[in-house]
């Protein structure tokens, strides 16, 4: 054995034996710093022979070559220690519950929900949508509207009126959306197809009657519509509503001062454990009313009633979201408590469409 | 409008069953609200004998019964009624049967150890009246085996229809009749009209003492008939108008309930001995009073028809009778009237008294004008068949109203209307059938509607009564024609707004409500409404009583309720109406939320990663420029300025503005005066925004978002810390800072604000960090040392701040 392996084997020895960066750093020094052992011997070599220098060269380089892999290797071995002592000691409980994120606590009320999947529907059939102020005059929200003086609609116990102006007239809150038909009408010339969702108000407070409540009308005016058609836009708008491949529905002959024919639409469904469906069963439900719009209204509107016809209908917001959500009682939507909305609410993302399905 | 089978069966012949009848009524526009038939309903219930009725051995007020139904085997029955007893008839139903005043259905029970096979009942029990005294008693002849209901007459299904306002003529069992048989299921029975000659003229005279062109009592008949018997009315009229929910009174009252019913011609019957001297119809006098025969004093005047004698009103026109000239058992001579009033006065009228009488009904309705002399023969008539006397002739003022009108028919108005062909030869039978006259052949004709349609004024009354008849479901649906090309979108801005508000508002974990559009009157008053204009006159409780100026009195107590349910941490919000005044211009779209307790952004209440703090002004306006964000709205020219709305602290709250003469908004925390008023605890912040004042954005021409610029070069950031007067604003500070090197600085952060030890009294220290963005090369270490003392310089002559030491 000679001086060389002694010293290899010694380095080597100290290396392996290596417990941390420090005293690995502190062999490095004593082995290859300046002063270190090998490179002692490696300043040797300038002094030597060239014959003695080929001999010893390769060996005292691959001693140095040697030394240092095995540094690197225990340099890195102890790095990975390291790293694993370290992991070790790093842990969370991942099971420890978040706060709720902002998007998934808040909601949308039914109402707007409702909204906003009738006007999708309706949007891709060509209407838009028109609105009007809730504070109407008695001429747009009864007179216009083909409703006589003296109809019990114009009554105190039906409608609310605002304290009388100077002249003695006395606005009320309109009590259903049908004035905006006359607004959309004397302001806008045919075709015209327009829904128009929004609050309404009757003096009316019961289980199912809430002073306030939400009502979509739709109106279509042109040269052609005829109950056919109205037959045709309903039917669709209850499929695609109720979301449903069918829905069977029952046109019956009615009565109302602003249309003429007129007609109360019914639908069918079954009642199953609290849960209506539609397009199934043998009940009736009654959800909307209808009819041509009424020869003196489109007179009342500047239109002439043998060149100009259409059609309109109203239905209850409200009362299609009880439908088709399963509320029991009218009176908590407008009650504002959090657990409400928050079980009957919608999350701020379901925002309904065609292409995506209004529920998703 | 009620009526029996049988009755609509002397009016119209038909073999069409009860559930083809009730299907064909709702679908030509008469809806049945429903269908009672006993008969089916009481089928199990049969007469059955008592043959024994011994006490129960274990108990006092109990018998065991034998009982024989009509099938001879005698069956054991536990009866507990007082007055079971051998040899009676009563009513028995057997095991299986469901008991409607119960609720229950019968099974073979053990009552303290005696078997019973089915129950004895009483009437109560059967749903027929509230009579608990015991079970029914038959008479004697009661065929033992038959059903009960067959026997006492209850098989005449009752039929309900919810009329329509325009119905007058179907508030009558002919009426409907005539409906039914245009259908085809029946013929309609003609019946002549009966015609009274009368013997010499009526002693009463008439005179109508309101002006003929108020067309308030266009036409009056009176006729007397002496030497009346008015005892009970028949049995089968008994049994009608009870099915109907009428109680029997006397044969003349009956005749003119059922006339109401079977013709829809209210009449009136005096008796003659009461009334006194001649008979005048004339407008009431103020202070008059009457005793009705509903037993209530009525308070007269106005323009309330009357009919009065010498001793002043006798009856109220078309609505009530009085008390003091009613007919009874003694009335031996009577005053027949029939007559026609006018809807509108009649329908005042009526709401006036608060009275509602079948009579009012039809007369505000309109009663056929043709029916004034024929109804007061037919009622004669029926006062001869069933209480015998003399008549004399009619007197009668004034005339039925002249009404020949013709409307000119396109038969094409049917398919232009309801796009539905018929056939010319269909469409002229179903008017006819209604009592139409259709007269001429070509493609228009002259259709005059009948006297009892008061409803029919043009084509388009026509077209539905064709297409009412031949069925709303043979109009086969036909799609909308689509407009061209593709759906554009069609919601406006502020439509766009208020749908984007919401659901930015949602997503930041708050919960949409919608509250009363009315408020309390001094909530208003508090948020700047209350004007008189915007108060309700007849609210419907007191505290929704004014139009709301704000949302934010709704959230705030809707988040006080629900803290007080035990959910401290409410966030709510809600877009919606708001109402300056009472024209359309005054009503604008507003948004608005309101954070209480700890309802933090991040969550409420306490966590193991920290408890979240109460909320804060800064909650409030992070809401607010979150939302106008998510509307798009360019936040540049957007203006923060101390103080808010009275409604907010004046010190920890804020305007929104574009500009001071474009207010949009504010926030901030709730006034502690507001709290107390509205008895709000905790801690509340709110923000409102009209999103009707938001300017809209500039219209251009391409939808091109520019060209990025994203500079090669190594941004740098420095610090500076600024002593200032605590009443400088921080934003005046960052504004001046971005100005000082509109070209270089990239963004301004404030990362401390500090007031204390090391800052003099009265002044505060803002550290801002400026981050500057070089575009053209590297900034050189000169470079960044005169764009810092410029920007030391600037906020220094804007502000007074000096760097601190």
């Amino acid at each position: 054995m000679t001086d060389l392996d002694t010293l290899e084997g010694d380095l080597l020895a100290q290396v392996a034996s290596a417990a941390d960066e420090a005293s690995l750093e502190a062999v490095r020094v004593a082995a290859l710093g300046k002063k270190g052992s090998v490179s002692e011997l490696l300043k040797t070599l300038g002094a030597m022979s060239p014959e003695e220098r080929k001999a010893r060269g390769p060996l005292i380089n691959g001693l140095r070559d040697r030394v240092q892999g095995a540094i690197a290797q225990r340099r890195e071995a102890l790095a990975e220690a390291a790293l694993e002592t370290r992991l070790a000691a790093e842990r969370i409980d991942v099971t420890l519950p978040l706060r709720e994120a902002p998007e998934a606590r808040g909601r949308i009320h039914p109402i707007s929900q409702v909204i906003d999947e009738i006007t999708a529907i309706f949007a891709d059939m060509g209407f838009s949508v028109a609105e009007g102020p809730d504070i109407e005059t008695d001429e747009l929200n009864f007179t216009a509207l083909n409703f006589p003086p003296g109809h019990p609609a114009r009554e105190m116990h039906d409608t609310f009126f605002l304290a009388p102006d100077a002249e003695g007239k006395r606005k009320v809150l309109r009590t259903h959306t049908s004035p905006v038909q006359i607004r959309t009408m004397r302001a806008q010339k045919p075709p015209i197809r327009v829904i128009i969702p929004g609050r309404t108000y009757r003096h009316d407070s019961d289980q199912t009657h809430t002073p306030m409540f939400h009502q979509v009308e739709g109106l279509v005016i042109d040269k052609a519509a005829n109950i056919a058609n109205l037959k045709w836009v309903l039917e669709e708008f209850c499929k695609a509503f109720f979301e449903v491949d069918a829905v069977k529905m029952r046109f019956r002959p009615s009565f109302f001062p602003f249309t003429e024919p007129s007609a109360e639409v019914d639908i069918q469904c079954s009642r199953k454990g609290g849960e209506i469906r539609f397009g199934e069963g043998t009940d009736w439900l009654e959800i909307l009313g209808c009819g041509m719009v009424h020869p003196n209204v489109l007179t009342n509107c500047g239109l002439d009633p043998n060149e100009f016809q259409g059609f309109a209908f109203g239905v209850g917001i409200d009362r299609i979201a009880m439908l088709k959500y399963g509320m029991p009682d009218l009176r908590p939507f407008f009650e504002a408590d959090i657990r409400w909305i928050e079980h009957y609410g919608f999350r701020p993302l379901d925002v309904p469409s065609l292409i995506g399905g209004l529920t998703g | 409008m009620k009526f029996t089978l049988s009755w609509l069966k002397d009016h119209l012949d038909t073999e069409a069953s009860l559930d083809v009848i009730a299907e064909t009524l709702t679908r030509i526009g008469l809806e049945v609200e429903g269908v009672e038939d006993k008969a089916a309903a009481l089928k199990p219930y049969v007469i059955a004998k008592v043959l024994s009725a011994e006490p129960h051995p274990n108990a006092d007020r109990l018998r065991v019964c034998s009982v024989d139904a009509g099938d001879g085997k005698p069956l054991q029955v536990v009866c507990g009624a007082p007055n079971a007893r051998a040899g009676m008839l009563s009513v028995f139903a057997p095991p299986g049967t469901y008991v409607p005043g119960k609720d229950i259905t019968l099974s073979v029970g053990n009552i303290r150890g005696v078997e019973s096979r089915g129950m004895l009942c009483s009437g109560a029990e059967l749903g027929l009246g509230d009579d608990h005294d015991g079970i029914l008693d038959l008479a004697q002849d009661a065929p033992v085996g038959t059903p009960y209901a067959l026997w006492a007459g209850l098989d005449d299904p009752v039929i309900e229809i919810n009329l329509t306002p325009n119905r007058p003529d179907c508030a009558s069992v002919l009426g409907i009749a005539r409906d039914l048989a245009a259908t085809g299921i029946g013929a309609l029975k003609s019946s002549a009209e009966p015609q009274i000659l009368g013997e010499g003229p009526c002693p009463v005279a008439v005179s109508l003492d309101v002006p003929a062109a108020s067309g308030l009592a266009p036409h009056f008949a009176l006729r007397f008939v002496r030497g009346v018997t008015n005892g009970a009315s028949p049995d089968w009229m008994q049994a009608r108008l009870r099915a109907i929910g009428l109680r029997p009174i006397n044969a003349l009252v009956d005749i003119t309930n059922y006339m109401t019913f079977d013709r829809g011609r209210p009449l009136h019957v005096f008796d003659a001995a009461k009334v006194a001297g001649d008979v005048v119809v004339r407008l009431a006098r103020a202070g008059e009073t009457l005793k009705g025969l509903d037993g209530r004093d009525h308070a007269l005047g106005g323009d309330m028809v009357v009919i009065a004698d010498d001793d002043g009103v006798e009856s109220v026109a078309g609505i009530v009778g009085g008390a003091a000239s009613g007919c009874d058992a003694a009335t031996t001579d009577v005053l027949i009237e029939s007559a026609l009033w006018n809807p509108a006065n009649i329908a005042q009228t009526g709401r006036r008294l608060g009275v509602i009488t079948d009579a009012r009904y039809r007369f505000e309705r309109g009663v056929d004008p043709a029916s004034t002399l024929t109804g007061l023969d037919r009622a004669t008539q029926l006062v001869l068949d069933l209480c015998g006397g003399t008549p004399t002739e009619a007197t009668v003022a004034g005339a039925m109203p002249e009404s020949d009108h013709a409307i000119d028919f396109p038969w094409s108005e049917v398919r232009r209307l309801a796009g539905l062909d018929l056939s010319r030869a269909e469409m002229t039978v179903t008017l006819e059938a209604l009592g139409f006259r259709v007269s001429g052949t070509g493609d228009r004709v002259k259709v005059v509607p009948p006297s009892w349609r008061p409803d029919v004024e043009g084509n388009a009354d026509l077209v539905e009564e064709i297409i009412r008849i031949a069925g709303l479901d043979r109009i086969e649906p036909k799609p909308l024609p689509p407009l061209a090309g593709i759906t554009r979108p069609t919601l406006t801005l502020i439509q766009k707004r208020t749908r984007r508000a919401k659901r930015a508002l949602a997503s930041r974990g708050l919960m949409e409500a919608v509250t009363w559009s009315f408020i309390p009157h001094d909530d208003a008053v508090l948020f700047g409404g209350g004007g008189a204009d915007l108060v309700l006159a007849n609210p419907i409780a007191s505290e929704l009583s004014d139009m709301r100026p704000s949302l934010v009195p709704g959230l705030l107590r809707a988040a006080q309720r629900n803290a007080d349910r035990g959910y401290p941490d409410a966030a709510l919000f809600e877009v919606g109406q708001c109402f300056a005044d009472d024209a359309p211009e005054g009503q604008t779209i507003r948004a608005a939320a309101v954070r209480r307790g700890s309802a933090n952004l991040a969550g409420g209440g306490r966590h193991w990663d920290g408890t979240a703090p109460t909320v804060d002004a800064f909650q409030a306006k992070a809401d607010a420029l979150a939302m106008l964000a998510a509307l798009g709205v360019p936040t540049g020219g957007l203006q923060v300025v101390a103080a808010g709305a009275d409604w907010l602290h004046p010190g920890r709250s804020g305007t929104l503005q574009f500009g001071p003469k474009n207010q949009v908004g504010h926030f901030g925390e709730v006034h502690p005066r507001v709290m107390k008023a509205l008895d709000l605890k905790g801690t509340l912040v709110a923000f409102e925004i009209v999103l009707d004042a938001i300017p809209a954005p500039k219209q251009k021409p391409t939808k091109t978002k520019g060209a990025a610029m994203l500079s090669d070069f190594q941004p740098v950031s420095r610090d500076f810390a600024f002593v200032v007067g605590r009443d400088v604003a921080a934003g005046e500070i960052v504004k001046a800072a971005a100005g000082a090197e509109r070209k270089l600085v990239a963004g301004v952060e404030v990362f401390d604000v500090y007031e204390g030890a090391g800052v003099p009294e009265g002044s505060k220290s803002v550290a801002i960090a400026v981050r500057l963005q070089p575009v053209e090369r590297t900034l050189t270490d000169a470079e960044i040392e005169a764009a810092s003392a410029r920007i030391v310089a600037e906020v220094g002559r804007k502000t007074g701040a000096t760097l601190r030491g």
